[in-house]
């Protein structure tokens, strides 16, 4: 789960090198931490959350029968 | 990125030996005049051939294809996606087996994808060239569904006399309903509501009972 959104992140941004994520395993869900340049947030966001929208479904969507509840949170890379 | 380097008499005939090689067209390419070359006396002495160096450049597909190589290598999947251009952008067409998770809950994920491949296949372009996606023939399968639902609900609506709603659905799938039914003159379609929520009413014209509700409950 991790992989697949540091794929996606990593396609999105200008500096891939600066993404990280970081998974935190919970019971019933899975929390996701998306680390990015701080000049990158946009392109991890969006317009109006559009591209975070787009994350969330596709990797909820590929994780779907894991059961789990997974929460990705975006955060800038210190 | 796949480069040639090419001699010729001319530049342009060297050129052209490289696009062959290549088997692309000169706009798909970058073209570095390494010599010009020269005639030189009446063709026989001193003269030197022209080289020229060419770059396939990345382009849409290829940046697309790649991006989702790498999303199945990581989700585990095994599919064979296949590319075709088109005369207003690229087709991108994944088959195999559990690809389930790659469209989601009518088509949601399908159409993240697709969003999100746009954004990554035409990065820093300046014009962008539309990725169409589709996985498992899904849009294909769901067009004629959709296509069905519109003429089954028209039909409807003749015979009750009344609108019908349909349930919301992407602007995409809308489109269908919309066009499936603009030639009929007995219904008209309207889109209502807010995204994501927006949905098709398909309303009977020959007693226009849209704009004028008859009453719930008889007084």
């Amino acid at each position: 789960m991790r992989e697949l959104l540091e794929v996606i992140a990593k396609a999105l941004v200008n500096n891939p090198d600066a993404v990280s994520v970081n998974e935190v395993a919970g019971e019933d869900s899975v929390l996701l931490e998306l680390k990015v340049a701080p000049e990158d947030m946009g392109k991890v966001i969006g317009k109006q959350g559009r591209i975070a929208r787009a994350i969330r479904t596709v990797v909820r969507s590929a994780w779907a029968k894991d059961g789990r509840r997974v929460m990705i949170e975006i955060m800038e890379q210190s | 990125m796949k480069a040639v380097e090419e001699t010729g008499r001319s530049v342009e005939d060297a050129l052209e030996q490289a696009l062959a090689k290549l088997g692309v067209g000169v706009d798909d390419v970058e073209v570095e005049v390494l010599e010009e070359g020269s005639r030189g006396f009446m063709g026989i002495l001193g003269g030197r051939p022209a080289r020229v160096r060419v770059v396939k450049k990345e382009n849409t597909l290829d940046r697309a294809q790649a991006f989702l190589n790498d999303v199945v290598a990581v989700m585990g999947i095994d599919v064979k996606i296949e590319g075709t251009r088109t005369a207003d952008g690229v087709e991108i067409d994944i088959e195999g087996q559990n690809v389930g998770g790659l469209i989601g809950r009518r088509g949601q994920a399908l159409d993240a994808w697709q969003y999100l491949t746009n954004l990554v296949a035409n990065k820093g372009v300046k014009e962008p060239c539309r990725v169409m996606l589709d996985v498992a023939g899904y849009r294909a399968r769901r067009r004629v569904a959709l296509e069905n639902l519109a003429k089954r609900t028209a039909q409807r609506v003749k015979e009750r006399r009344r609108s019908i709603t349909l349930d919301p659905m992407p602007a995409a799938e809308r489109r269908i309903i919309h066009l499936t039914l603009q030639d009929d003159p007995e219904v008209e379609t309207v889109s209502e509501g807010r995204e994501p929520f927006r949905r098709v009413t398909v309303i009977n014209t020959k007693r226009d009972s849209a704009s004028q509700p008859r009453p719930r409950f008889r007084q």
